[in-house]
Formats: structure tokens, C-alpha cells, sequence
């Protein structure tokens, strides 16, 4: 595969990479469809966002060249993830426990509004 | 341009802008850019993302009653399209790279194609839900004689018009002999079955769905004119050279708005 001239400081990614992640692609949205017809209880939604994860990380490291870019832009994106977690960690840390939650039906303006 | 800069490449590269050295650092210093945009970019969707989260906490039944209108074979379709156009994005990065300039033209096309492709599904997807009436906040009452018709889906119950509810909805509040006494744990049952009747408030989950998708629809439209001026510098003769920056960077938004979709899919149509 003849890598011709190019800008300094790009990596081209050889043809074949491109198609083998997208190969994987393909076969990981096969895999969470299917695994979301196993019921496995809440472990189901820990799959599908493992899977996620996985074809997300595939996209980042090779399609967006992160693999072989500079290491900034990475951590550029791996501090906005933190943030992220944060976010929603933090919504998650108490929401389910709330007195309305826990006796149901002693709080019936969050049910009709 | 001031002739001070001493570049040899100065008059030949007409792409490297005066206050740059060299070629390298315009394209790094774009590339930062673009990377922080992504940043804001995803913190702005993990609002929408919190929003999922804490409605799911708090109400995993009305999301997995929901669930079953979603219709799982064009959500997977969609996924496939737009990994597909995510490769056809990435092979257009490459081309332009190479200076393949005919190759990169048909390229941003497939990725435009594969993009209006994704948005017509989208449409048809939008059109069933809008013809059962399965829509956001006030404006959801659905049919149930039109959802029965959903696929091989078994027809729900009719689920209550929940914007027609009594103000004072007191009859729902059970006198404190019934309830249960100080801080009882809500016993929650294996909730992965589809229960019989619709959920109070399912309104939730179709708000909730019609602006993650939809603000991911937006961007779509966003990535397709952004190929498509992208597509006619291409037709004019630039990114031949080595100069790639900007369909390198067009390619890291579109990437992502891929990635959004691949976690959107399963959250919104593999809920159980």
C-alpha cells in the first residue's frame, strides 16, 4: 500500500484498518441487538453500554486517528469524559432517594403534572 | 501578507495562513480547536444524557413500557448507515490526505447519501410516532387502534391520556393506615417484563426521546451541509495538495455525531 506524499505530522490510516473497524462496527451493533434479547436483569443495560463503550473507543482510536495523533487531543476528550461521569453521577448519587420514592404513592403531584 | 516570515513555502502554500510557521502547527492548532469544540459538543448532549439518566432511575418502568414502540429494525439500520457513512468519512480523510481528489468528491458524496439516508429513516420513524400519536409532553394521546398496527409488536392497552388528569389528583394518595409506615423501601419486582397496562406519565420517555434524537438530527442536517461545502471545495481543486485540514476536521464532527448515535441506539430502542 503506497503511502504517497502527505501534510507532515498526519498519519494516513492504511485502507485496511478502516475496513476492519467498520467490520467490527457492524458485528458490535449485531452483538448489543442480540444480547438485548437475553433478558439478564439490569446486567443488560451494563452490556449495551460496555458494547457502546467498545464500538465508541473504535471510532475514536481509528476513524479519529487518536491512536496515532497527538496525546492532547485524547486527553482533551478523556477530561471532558470525567466530566461527564460527573454530571451524571451526580444526578445519580441521591435521585431514587427521595422520601416520594421510597412510600409510594405519598407523592401524587409528581405523578399528575 | 507580510513577506518578514522567512518560510521558503510561503508564496507556494496558499492554504498556510501569515501567523503560522509552518503548515503543521495551522493544521495542530486547528485540530485543538476542533477538539474542545467536540468537548462542548458532548457536554452539551450529557445534559440531555443526565435528563435519561434520572427519569430512568426514578421511573425504569415508564422506559421499558415505551420501549416497545420503538421499532428496533430501523434504529439498527440507522446504527449501520451511519458507521457506514462514518467509513466512508474516514476513507475521505485519507484521500484527501493522498491527494486523491476524485476519489475524496466521491467519498463526501457516499457520506452525504449514507447521511440523507439516515434522516429518511429518521422521517419514517418520526411519521409512525406522530401518527399514533406518540409524541412529547401534552401532545402525547395515543391511538391504541394505530398502535396495535405496529409491527409484530403485541398491542398494548390503551394507555391513559395523562394530560386529562383531575388537577388534584387526591384520590391516588392512600390515607396513612394504608401506606406504608416511615421509610419502607419501594418493593420493586423484576421490572424487565413489560407490564400489562401503560405506566402513568409515559409523555416522559417520548420527550425524552424526540429531543436526544432530534437534537441528534439537527447535527445530522449540520454534518450534511458541512460535507457538502466541503464537496464543492473539493470540485474546485482544493485538498489535492496535501492540505486536508478542513476535511479532517469535518470528518472528527462527524465522528462523533456517530458515536452520540451509538450509544443513543441502545439506550433508546434496547431498553428491557
Amino acid at each position: 500500500m503506497a503511502e504517497v506524499r502527505q501534510t507532515p505530522g498526519t498519519h494516513v490510516v492504511p485502507l485496511r484498518i478502516l475496513l476492519a473497524v467498520w467490520g467490527g462496527l457492524l458485528f458490535l451493533t449485531w452483538l448489543t441487538y442480540a444480547a438485548s434479547r437475553v433478558d439478564l436483569g439490569s446486567l443488560n443495560l451494563w452490556i449495551a453500554m460496555g458494547i457502546a463503550t467498545l464500538k465508541g473507543s473504535l471510532v475514536l482510536l481509528y476513524f479519529m486517528h487518536l491512536r496515532w495523533d497527538k496525546r492532547f487531543y485524547a486527553l482533551v476528550f478523556i477530561g471532558t469524559l470525567l466530566f461527564v461521569t460527573l454530571f451524571v453521577g451526580g444526578v445519580l448519587i441521591d435521585t431514587t432517594h427521595y422520601q416520594s420514592q421510597m412510600i409510594p404513592g405519598y407523592a401524587p403531584e409528581m405523578h399528575a403534572k | 501578507m507580510s513577506a518578514t516570515h522567512g518560510g521558503a513555502g510561503e508564496h507556494h502554500d496558499p492554504h498556510l495562513a501569515h501567523h503560522f510557521e509552518t503548515g503543521e502547527q495551522q493544521a495542530d492548532s486547528a485540530k485543538l480547536g476542533m477538539w474542545i469544540f467536540l468537548a462542548t459538543e458532548l457536554l452539551f448532549f450529557s445534559g440531555l444524557f443526565c435528563a435519561y439518566a434520572a427519569y430512568r432511575a426514578n421511573h425504569p418502568e415508564i422506559f421499558i413500557w415505551s420501549d416497545q414502540f420503538l421499532d428496533k429494525t430501523l434504529g439498527g439500520l440507522n446504527t449501520a448507515i451511519l458507521i457506514c457513512s462514518s467509513l466512508t468519512m474516514a476513507w475521505a480523510v485519507r484521500a484527501a490526505q493522498l491527494g486523491k481528489r476524485r476519489l475524496l468528491a466521491v467519498l463526501l458524496t457516499a457520506t452525504m447519501v449514507f447521511a440523507v439516508a439516515f434522516l429518511g429513516v429518521k422521517g419514517i420513524e418520526y411519521n409512525t410516532k406522530w401518527k399514533h400519536g406518540l409524541l412529547w409532553g401534552k401532545y402525547y394521546h395515543p391511538h391504541v387502534e394505530a398502535a396495535a398496527e405496529h409491527g409484530a409488536e403485541p398491542a398494548p392497552a390503551a394507555p391513559p391520556a395523562a394530560s386529562g388528569k383531575a388537577p388534584a389528583d387526591s384520590s391516588e394518595i392512600p390515607p396513612s393506615a394504608v401506606g406504608p409506615a416511615g421509610l419502607a423501601k419501594h418493593p420493586r419486582g423484576p421490572i424487565s417484563d413489560i407490564p400489562e397496562t401503560a405506566p402513568k406519565n409515559v409523555q416522559i420517555f417520548f420527550s425524552i426521546y424526540f429531543i436526544m434524537t432530534g437534537l441528534h438530527g439537527i447535527h445530522v442536517i449540520a454534518g450534511i451541509i458541512v460535507i457538502g461545502w466541503l464537496l464543492r471545495r473539493t470540485l474546485g481543486g482544493e485538498f489535492g495538495d496535501g492540505y486536508a485540514t478542513p476535511v479532517d476536521n469535518v470528518g472528527l464532527y462527524w465522528h462523533l455525531v456517530d458515536i452520540i448515535w451509538i450509544f443513543l441506539f441502545p439506550l433508546l430502542y434496547l431498553i428491557r
